[in-house]
């Protein structure tokens, strides 16, 4: 992209290069029962053409509603109720419905972020294309069917003419982003808006995706407004970052210099907390020898973090507290007709985990870390193999013996919006596994419950709370909280962190770390984030299509990864390209 | 590096942006559980309180009807028949020269009865084979399923016409037992779609996990979530047994003419609704007006229950 800079001219002289957008002022409401709630107060943006701007933040900082403001897609209670937005020098706040139309597809594209639900599962891929060429005026008739293969084509779908006729269940997820990206580009707008982009997809296919949608716009000179909750991959892909936090712009500009120097204290707190950031942080400071970790602020994510790991290495080995041997677990699927499919979910896996450690189970969806997870939690039942849980082999346990296995081995999963009961308040939820199991009178269970919140950092008030009155972060500790009522050895943590904001999946992890060393707990933690592992886990299976393709100490993948894969799923890690304490 | 204008280094006043602790919990707050706030949303709107309002009017008519009139329903004088409103008794004679108030008034019992009763054991039986039907599935799922399917064939006025015709005395409690014999498979089929869902829901299996017993699951966990459906349904079903009740009095074939209800009203009213319409217009307006009540809660129900269901306005 063209790096003229015209950096010293006063504002309003006449050889001043226009911003194509400009944000001045912004702020959105909410109609609610209970009144006008802000979202988003006095955000400033520019945005020069050909450049790439990434808003960063939690959720709930308003950052998808800035965006969705700009082409007027705001859901039904929102509503600009102040600043002003320049596309071009035009003011799009003013524009009516017929306007915005115009501007919307043609000259600001918008790719969403779930490319699970907002394809059309209706309609095929050709027409629901099609149909947004024709809605966009670029093309008509016979003219917009070869387009629709050419859009298909440049999206990165070889067999675009073949594939036209196909819904979009018959494609993966990356594929159907392609095509969202494709329909987000097809009119060639001016600025193409997207909405966390990859955020569903597995680190491989995002970085795939990323390139791609990087060499596109670079090739028409699109800009791109990027929208994301990950640090690590703004600064890899955009050149200015814009960080919002609670409705607000707190710190803004190029996006080396906030990487490099953060200012206000939360982005501070979001570059030590990102695990992108901080895996990158400790390879750079092992090659370097000794980093500065100290710019980062105390008590930053990996400092911690690291220490604990050593000091856990350096314990004497002792026996496997689980020992998987050779499991595999085949799923019958029903295919044309009567005929039957096998799937071989997992294949012959192995592994053992020692007392005291955490394991880490690595893969992308489809690879069948999680089925592993229910097979060793006995959800599922395994088809072959075995699975020793301190020396007994816990397959087709019944009845007492299986109640006292759940007691020793309990799950922590990974939605914490789906794995609390509604209905049931944090107290009830946390006593339940107590009262399941019949253990101490209700003073007792009381008691313990009591205990149980403050592990977790969480005021006794809370015990009443429910579930839809909490953050994210606050259900998960509650989640842990629970498996933790009965004391048991190991848990199983699925995807524990993997829904949260960064901050709050650091604080979790700290608090999962510090629990460990307390509690002498043994974790099983299964996550698509290499990155995390780095943090967390003191050995590392990587899985692939449900075999375990490399198995050895967290340091040894990452030092020195075997497979392609592995080294594949290392170099997606976003934020590779950055320099940490220069 | 130089910056272009508009896009140099910013930091926001900290005074302006302080940061809050890590999701910390404010403890002020009050708890909410999915029923108060239910709870919260239904008071807000004005129609909750109209019918609210008139439900508990209704009930307290058909408790205490004696408080409304002074009049024995019962008491005709056939020189009254077809006669015009008089000082005593404002909604004029009928055709035997029964006070028309006085037997709206004490009409209300049978027919709220009926209504009640009919939904109370059509929500239960409804409840219990519909849960029991999705959360354990196989075979229990199939038998249930379509002998729910048999009976959701059959028309409820024609099935009732046959089985009243059968049983010996028309009471209010033979009729809306009748009348459940052929509602129960749609409420059992909305709390099995209900219960399944909610039996595939991640909590359930976190429960199973935990080590808790798959029945307490069905009562703790699957049931009060999968419930709230069914009480909009049936809140609903309440206002159309009563109008089913009256259809079938109007018919000859619900409750015996000895027993006053708005359906026999309506059907004698037949004969004189020419001449005299206020026969008909008052049993029938208070008819009209108990059904409505109770079709506005269950909008209203749904509406706080499930406020995705809710049309934006």
């Amino acid at each position: 992209m063209s790096q003229t800079l015209l950096d010293t001219t006063p504002e309003g002289t006449e050889n001043e290069e226009q911003p194509l957008l400009q944000i001045r002022n912004l702020e959105v409401s909410f109609q609610t029962q209970r009144g006008l709630v802000p979202a988003v107060r006095g955000v400033d943006l520019t945005l020069y053409a050909g450049q790439t701007l990434a808003i960063v933040g939690e959720s709930g900082s308003g950052k998808t509603t800035t965006a969705q403001s700009i082409i007027d897609l705001l859901p039904g209670p929102g509503k600009v109720t102040g600043g002003q937005i320049l596309f071009e020098g035009r003011d799009l706040t003013t524009l009516n419905a017929k306007e915005i139309q115009a501007v919307r597809g043609n000259l600001i594209g918008y790719v969403p972020q779930d490319p699970m639900s907002n394809l059309n599962p209706v309609w095929n891929i050709g027409f629901q294309v099609e149909e947004a060429i024709k809605a966009n005026n670029v093309a008509q008739g016979k003219e917009a069917r070869a387009r629709t293969i050419q859009v298909l084509k440049e999206a990165g779908l070889s067999d675009a003419q073949d594939r036209l006729k196909q819904y979009p269940h018959q494609f993966s997820g990356g594929m159907r982003q392609r095509v969202l990206i494709g329909i987000g580009l097809s009119a060639r707008p001016k600025l193409l808006i997207a909405d966390e982009p990859t955020s569903a997809l597995d680190v491989t296919v995002q970085r795939q995706i990323l390139d791609h949608l990087g060499t596109l716009t670079r090739d028409y000179g699109t800009s791109v407004l990027f929208i994301t909750h990950d640090l690590g991959l703004a600064a890899e892909r955009a050149e200015q970052l814009v960080v919002m936090y609670k409705g607000r712009v707190v710190e803004s500009g190029p996006s080396q210099e906030i990487l490099a120097n953060p200012q206000h204290p939360y982005t501070q707190r979001l570059v030590s907390a990102a695990p992108s950031l901080a895996s990158r942080r400790i390879q750079s400071a092992k090659h370097a020898g000794a980093g500065d970790p100290e710019i980062f602020g105390e008590g930053s994510l990996d400092d911690t973090l690291i220490a604990r790991a050593a000091e856990r290495e350096n314990a004497a080995p002792v026996k496997d507290l689980i020992s998987v041997r050779d499991i595999s677990k085949v799923y019958r699927i029903r295919t044309k007709g009567l005929h039957t499919n096998e799937l071989r979910a997992v294949d012959g896996v192995s592994f053992g985990i020692q007392k005291g450690t955490t394991t880490a189970l690595v893969g992308e969806s489809g690879s069948g870390k999680s089925t592993v997870a229910k097979l060793i939690l006995q959800l599922e039942s395994i088809t072959t193999g075995a699975i020793e849980f301190d020396g007994q082999d816990v397959a087709g346990l019944k009845g007492k013996e299986l109640l006292k296995f759940r007691r020793r081995v309990q799950p922590v999963f990974q939605d914490p919006y789906g794995s609390l009961d509604p209905q049931y308040n944090v107290g009830n939820t946390i006593a339940e596994p107590l009262l399941a199991h019949g253990v101490g009178t209700p003073k007792e269970r009381q008691e313990r419950v009591k205990e149980l919140l403050e592990q977790v950092s969480l005021p006794w008030a809370s015990r009443f709370r429910y579930p839809s009155e909490l953050s994210g972060g606050q259900r998960q500790r509650i989640a842990i909280a629970r498996a933790l009522a009965l004391k048991p050895d190991v848990l199983v943590l699925d995807e524990a962190v993997s829904a949260l904001d960064v901050l709050v999946q650091g604080q979790v992890l700290n608090l999962l770390t510090e629990l460990q060393t307390e509690l002498g707990l043994t974790y099983l933690f299964i996550t698509h984030d290499l990155a995390v592992v780095r943090l967390v886990a003191d050995n590392v299976c990587v899985m692939q299509k449900g075999r375990i393709v490399e198995a050895a100490s967290t340091d040894e993948v990452f030092e020195n990864p075997k497979q392609s894969y592995t080294q594949e799923l290392l170099a997606a890690i976003p934020g590779g390209n950055f320099q940490f304490g220069r | 590096m130089p910056n272009k204008p508009g896009q140099a280094h910013f930091v926001a006043e900290l005074e302006d942006t302080p940061v809050a602790a890590v999701d910390r919990l404010d403890e002020n707050e009050k708890a909410r559980s999915t029923w108060a706030d239910a709870w919260d949303s239904m008071r807000r709107r004005p129609t909750f309180w109209v019918s609210a309002v008139l439900i508990l009017l209704i009930v307290v008519v058909a408790l205490f009807p004696t408080l409304f009139t002074q009049v024995d329903p019962r008491q005709c004088t056939l020189g009254n028949s077809n006669g015009d409103p008089t000082a005593g008794h404002p909604f004029g004679f009928n055709r035997q020269g029964c006070d028309v108030y006085s037997r709206t008034i004490w009409g209300t019992q049978a027919s709220l009865t009926v209504g009640l009763l009919a939904a109370s054991i059509v929500t239960l039986f409804g409840i219990i084979v519909g849960a029991l039907a999705g959360y354990y599935g196989g075979w229990l799922d199939a038998v249930v399923s379509r002998i729910g399917d048999i009976f959701f064939a059959i028309p409820t006025v024609l099935g009732a016409i046959v089985l009243m015709s059968v049983l010996p005395t028309a009471t209010p409690i033979t009729v809306a037992f009748v009348l459940s014999v052929f509602a129960w498979p749609q409420i059992a089929r909305i709390m099995r779609g209900a219960v399944l869902s909610a039996s595939n829901s991640d909590y359930v299996m976190a429960s199973t996990a935990l080590g808790v017993s798959k029945f307490r699951i069905l009562l703790r966990h699957v049931v009060p979530n999968a419930i709230a459906p069914v009480i909009v349904i049936a809140t609903v079903s309440l206002g159309t047994f009563i109008v089913a009740e009256a259809t079938l009095s109007f018919l000859g074939i619900g409750l015996p003419p000895s027993v006053m209800s708005w359906g026999n009203d309506i059907g004698t009213a037949q004969t004189s609704i020419v001449t005299s319409p206020q026969v008909l217009l008052y049993p029938a307006a208070a008819l009209s007006i108990t059904v409505l009540a109770f079709l506005m809660l269950g909008d209203i129900l749904r509406d706080a229950l499930d406020p995705t269901a809710r049309a934006t306005r």
